[in-house]
């Protein structure tokens, strides 16, 4: 680098920096400068990334690597602190710090007058830190690190409001269901380390890698360990089957988090980790399809979970597993790319849609129920305008941000080699349903007439004291986030037109073609010999469904809830147990309580402390402990006090102890 | 004279009997000292401190002393202490030793002020016996000649069960006499294997011994080996304590005062693993070896077990007892690994328990002098009153569940990842540690700051004071340093496990190789 003052390891630096300063002495400093700090250095932290992307895209090579010295060292095993810039690393990081940036600014204002003012912020830059980490880490431990370090400021945030036992326990229900994941993660790093003695992506990946160096009729098998094991870490990270359980929980976190945590960036940490890794997931099939099937699954499931929500910040939390699973279809077909593509846009439109979210709870005095909302078009202006921007833009209508990604993800899951006719179909279902419910959310909120008790001040969710009595806009420094991320939103997806956003990425994501086995080969080569024409009309016909789909979702969520509102109450109904189920969100939790926890806790009490620890490991001791009792009247004798008689015991043992020593030497 | 004085070298062959007497002698001093509590305290504290800065000297010169004498040991002393036995005052540490050392005299000042207070009575022997202590367990650390070993051995059961039976709490006698004798049972076992040892070899010289047996100058005849190995192991795996020999150990430390808690846990059972080390692995390794599978299995039991009995505790003492007992599975798990990374992770993680345990303790102490009780039921939303004590108990969890960039990673993951190269299973069975340790401590924690105040006089207590504060700080940035910049504690480990692991070990995989080729 030319210029020395800006390094690269000052953009995860400054946040530090941030939350050192506020977390030691924020608590004497006014509100505004607390915000200062935390605004500044993520500001300056958003810049110096602009600036390092600029360098690298200016300079033609495809990264830059920088070492900043050895973590760990045994024996021949080394890990290092080093950063590494490449084109995937650069679009994550300009989005972490962007979006961050622009969540701060927000949460500026939307957490005014909350206790804990400092705490927040320090928590949120600490939280930007280790997504930093994360991303620009040259190596897949320092990943980690990154890794477990947002699952600490998720555990912190989520857990801000700590005197509610609801927010505490989503915040510990986070972390743990994260620790699953990763301790997936941990055994695939062993394995890592055990089959090649290097987490480092250079050494693993390039000139030639690790990797690529091992013939692949050796390799799948490992390789395939290593893809699923990597998976458990990503479905925990991001929220995926099975362990998706604790995200909606961690709404309970106030709204800035839930955007730029929950939906923006930490949890596309398993999509980033794929492509990432899309040298060895392109290498086993059967890790990459199980990536796809997971992926596949979850954006159905959650979607139908999302239509029947009443809560509006849990909606947009199954909406964000939703779309998460998505990417994961993208990264299971091998699209690498157009899972990264969608990453972006969403962070530009669900981070949008979350503050909008928190706009409205703001505004009407901390309200989350849907069905006490209504009419806040009027009331609320701005919030409406940019929420029904990310609204067209999520559900897939084009030209926004959405359509573009999601139709590429579409068109990847029917054409790639590795895609499947099945993929694509649920996933224009789910298309449906996603619009569906976006367009419901939107209808509920915001038309027809208010229906909340505003002169009732909800201390709620976001207990925001004082604000309750008719609904209000929100002040400008919140509105301001919005309109930029509205723009985001709008001409985003833009990038993506022309297979640009694809090329970017090039550099990063191998080709591995030649590597197949001949047989997969012919079956890849059918879709190819294609006509480009033919092709291209397909990819058209695709694009048209999805587009209708959307647009049907958008017609029944009119007809539902503007055109005749009492109907979803029948459909429901008519419905019966089915609408429960789901409502319910098919009682996952509560099936994991009662055939996971409670049984731990019960055999842990029961069994192992109460029967094994205390009757029979220790009563085996009770012999012991019968004599002790006799002697502990001996000792009790001796505790006189004197020190004369402490020392002499001391010596009489050790003299003991010599005697008998001396007689066992010269016998 | 000036220069001889300013000249460290001259320090260097005292430095180690220096580090272990001085608090013995401070402890004579005190004896010596009238009856008033206040200059007793002061007396012990700056004992303890000088202690420390001495014992600093070990790591600063160690690299320059290290190459020299027998090439494994720096600081080495040998001279004759007895005759006839053939006793020898043989000192000297390595770099795990050495570490162990400077443990031990880091935790000893913070134990000094953790009771500066919560001991009222008969201030001037509890300050006594723990100096003594002190003195015992580096004794422990730095002896080269097995009776010199057994002694100081010994010599800290003495001290620790008299802490417990007259400092405890309400069951103190119960808990100091099941520590004594279920200790000292154990270590009889290890005195016979010793005197065997000597009345084959007429040393009981430690490293003599050791060349004795690599060489095959000393032939033990039949299953001799084996025994040995056994006695040594028993006396070792009831200190660590290894599953299912670790029912002491809760009720010592429920009924142990702060100070005892945490030099139980932070030193004492290091002993136990020392002794693995240095000894089992030492002097038996290809019994080491051939035992490995089953002691594995008792630690890799311990760590699943110790952390799910610890979920469950309605003590939070008894919590954190139980999970020593599965941190210190981990400790076995990797030294029984035989890999490098897997020795180097379990020396690790004995400094880090040593750190995080040792903390959690004066941690619950703290509330303890406030409340005057463990159990968990009575506190619930101590994050308003406390909210700096509650910080500083957060960072110190999160550095005993392993966070990266806290000490507890390193180790975990070193061992972890050593036991995953010895045998997957190991590893994965182990790695399963992750989130028992996360759900167990998260849920003390959460039950104990988070939520509103349910006990009413809970809203009144008092945050960390400064004396506190400075307790705990320091070990908070000790957590710190060891999980960003381990290579400074880790390089003379690295070495020395090297070593450790080099003994017998290509011989023992060449009859490996041989033995294989047989089967084929």
């Amino acid at each position: 680098m030319t210029n020395s003052l800006f390094q690269p390891w000052l953009v995860p630096a400054l946040p530090l920096a941030g939350m050192a300063i506020n977390g030691l002495f924020g608590k004497r400093f006014s509100e505004k400068l607390v915000a200062a700090i935390a605004l500044i250095a993520t500001g300056c932290s958003f810049l110096v990334a602009c600036l390092q992307a600029l360098l690298l895209v200016n300079s033609g090579s495809p990264m830059l690597e920088q070492h900043y010295g050895t973590w760990i060292q045994a024996g021949k095993f080394t890990v290092d602190f080093g950063i590494y810039l490449d084109h995937l690393s650069l679009i994550m990081m300009l989005v972490v710090t962007g979006v961050g940036f622009l969540i701060h600014i927000y949460a500026a204002a939307y957490m005014h007058h909350e206790g804990g003012y400092y705490r927040f912020f320090s928590y949120l830059n600490l939280f930007m830190f280790f997504m930093l980490v994360l991303v620009l880490a040259n190596n897949y431990l320092l990943m980690f690190v990154g890794w477990e370090g947002v699952g600490l400021a998720s555990y912190l945030l989520i857990g801000f409001y700590f005197l509610k036992d609801s927010a505490a326990n989503a915040g510990k229900k986070a972390f743990i269901t994260n620790r699953v994941g990763d301790f997936g993660f941990l055994i695939a790093l062993f394995m890592m380390i055990q089959t090649f003695g290097s987490v480092h992506y250079g050494s693993l990946y390039f000139n030639p890698g690790l990797v690529n160096a091992l013939p692949l009729e050796h390799s799948t098998g490992i390789l395939t360990m290593i893809g699923l094991l990597m998976l458990v870490g990503a479905c925990g990270k991001s929220a995926q089957i099975p362990l998706f359980v604790w995200l909606p929980d961690a709404m309970e976190g106030p709204t800035p988090v839930s955007a730029l945590i929950h939906a923006a960036t930490m949890v596309t940490a398993g999509v980033y980790m794929v492509a990432r890794s899309n040298p060895i997931f392109s290498r086993a099939p059967i890790a990459l399809l199980a990536v796809a099937v997971i992926g596949t699954l979850t954006s159905f499931f959650a979607a139908t979970i999302g239509m029947t929500q009443m809560d509006i910040k849990r909606v947009l939390a199954y909406s964000t597993v939703s779309q998460l699973g998505y990417m994961f279809m993208a990264a299971g077909v091998a699209a690498y790319s157009a899972g990264v593509f969608h990453l972006m846009t969403h962070a530009f439109f669900k981070a949008l849609l979350f503050l909008a979210a928190g706009s409205v709870i703001h505004g009407i005095g901390g309200e989350q129920d849907m069905r006490k909302m209504g009419g806040l078009r009027k009331y609320m202006p701005w919030t409406f305008y940019t929420m029904a921007t990310a609204t067209v833009a999520i559900a897939g209508i084009p030209p926004l941000a959405g359509f573009w990604s999601k139709d590429e993800i579409l068109w990847q899951a029917w054409s790639s080699p590795y895609g499947s006719k099945i993929f694509w179909a649920v996933g224009v279902i789910t298309a449906f349903m996603t619009s569906f419910y976006m367009f419901r959310l939107l209808f509920m909120t915001f038309f027809g007439e208010y229906r909340g008790e505003a002169a009732v001040a909800h201390a709620g969710h976001d207990a925001h004291g004082g604000h309750g009595h008719t609904p209000h806009e929100s002040p400008w420094m919140m509105l301001g986030p919005l309109v930029v991320l509205a723009a985001l939103s709008i001409f985003g997806g833009f990038v993506g037109a022309g297979h640009r956003f694809e090329h970017f990425l090039d550099p990063v994501i191998q080709k591995v073609e030649a590597h197949r086995s001949a047989l997969e080969v012919e079956a890849a080569a059918a879709p190819m010999t294609e006509e480009p024409a033919a092709e291209k009309s397909t990819e058209l016909a695709l694009m048209a469904t999805s587009v209708i789909v959307a647009l049907a979702g958008l017609g029944l969520a009119w007809f539902l809830y503007i055109k005749r509102p009492e109907l979803p109450a029948r459909i429901a109904a008519a419905l019966g147990g089915l609408y429960t189920l789901v409502y319910n969100k098919y009682w996952i939790d509560e099936l994991y309580k009662a055939v996971l926890i409670s049984p731990l806790l019960w055999i842990s009490t029961h069994v192992l402390w109460q029967s094994v620890d205390q009757k029979i490991i220790d009563g085996s001791v009770n012999d012991l402990a019968v004599t002790a009792r006799d002697v502990s009247g001996v000792v009790r004798q001796q505790q006189s006090g004197l020190i004369r008689s402490y020392a002499g015991w001391i010596a009489a043992g050790a003299a003991l102890v010599v005697a008998y020593m001396v007689w066992m030497g010269t016998r | 004279m000036i220069e001889t004085l300013l000249d460290h070298t001259v320090l260097n062959p005292w430095v180690l009997s220096l580090t272990a007497f001085v608090p013995a002698g401070g402890a004579l001093l005190i004896a010596l000292l009238a009856r008033r509590d206040r200059d007793v305290r002061w007396a012990a504290m700056a004992v303890s401190v000088l202690t420390l800065l001495l014992s600093l000297h070990l790591p600063a010169h160690y690299a320059e002393v290290a190459p020299t004498n027998s090439g494994v040991y720096a600081y080495e002393l040998n001279v004759p202490w007895i005759t006839s036995p053939n006793i020898h005052y043989h000192i000297g540490v390595d770099g795990i030793s050495m570490w162990l050392v400077v443990l031990t005299t880091f935790l000893v000042p913070f134990c000094v002020l953790a009771s500066w207070k919560s001991i009222h009575d008969r201030v001037k022997e509890f300050f006594i016996l723990l100096l003594l202590l002190e003195t015992a367990m580096i004794g422990v650390f730095i002896s080269l000649d097995l009776f010199l070993f057994y002694f100081f051995w010994e010599a800290t059961l003495i001290p620790m069960a008299l802490i417990i039976g007259i400092f405890g709490h309400e069951r103190r006698v119960y808990a100091a006499v099941k520590f004594f004798l279920y200790t000292m049972i154990a270590s009889v076992f290890m005195l016979a294997a010793i005197i065997w040892l000597y009345v084959q070899s007429g040393t009981f010289d430690f490293v003599e011994l050791q060349q004795k047996l690599a060489s095959g100058a000393l032939v033990l005849p039949g299953s001799a080996s084996l025994w040995l190995f056994l006695g040594f192991f028993v006396a070792f795996a009831v200190k660590v304590p290894l599953f299912p020999l670790h029912t002491w150990l809760p009720d010592a430390h429920v009924e142990a005062p702060t100070a005892g808690s945490v030099l139980l846990a932070g030193v004492m059972l290091k002993m136990g693993t020392y002794g693995l080390v240095r000894f089992n692995l030492g002097l038996f390794p290809e019994e080491a070896r051939r035992n490995a599978p089953w002691i594995v299995t008792l630690a890799l039991i311990g760590i699943i077990y110790g952390a799910l009995v610890a979920l469950v505790q309605p003590n939070m003492k008894k919590l954190v007892a139980y999970s020593s007992v599965s941190h210190l599975g981990f400790v076995v798990l990797g030294t029984f690994s035989f890999t490098q990374a897997g020795l180097d992770g379990a020396v690790y993680q004995m400094l880090n328990h040593g750190i995080s345990t040792g903390a959690l303790f004066l941690l619950l102490g703290m509330l303890y002098d406030r409340r005057h009780t463990y159990e968990i039921k009575q506190y619930g939303g101590l994050a308003t009153p406390m909210p700096v004590y509650a910080t500083l108990f957060l960072l110190i969890t999160l550095s005993s569940i392993g966070l990266p960039l806290m000490n507890g990673f390193v180790g975990e993951f070193l061992v972890l990842s050593g036991a995953f190269q010895a045998h997957a299973l190991w590893g994965i069975l182990a790695a399963t540690g992750v989130i028992w340790s996360a759900f167990y401590m998260l849920w003390l924690y959460q039950r104990t700051f988070y939520g509103t105040i349910t006990v009413p006089v809970n809203a009144t207590l008092r945050d960390a004071d400064m004396r506190e504060r400075s307790v705990l700080v320091p070990m908070v940035v000790l957590a710190l340093l060891m999980g960003v910049f381990p290579a400074f504690w880790m390089k003379p480990i690295d070495a020395s496990a090297g070593m450790i692991l080099k003994a017998h070990g290509p011989q023992v995989a060449m009859v490996q190789v041989m033995k294989d080729m047989v089967h084929k």
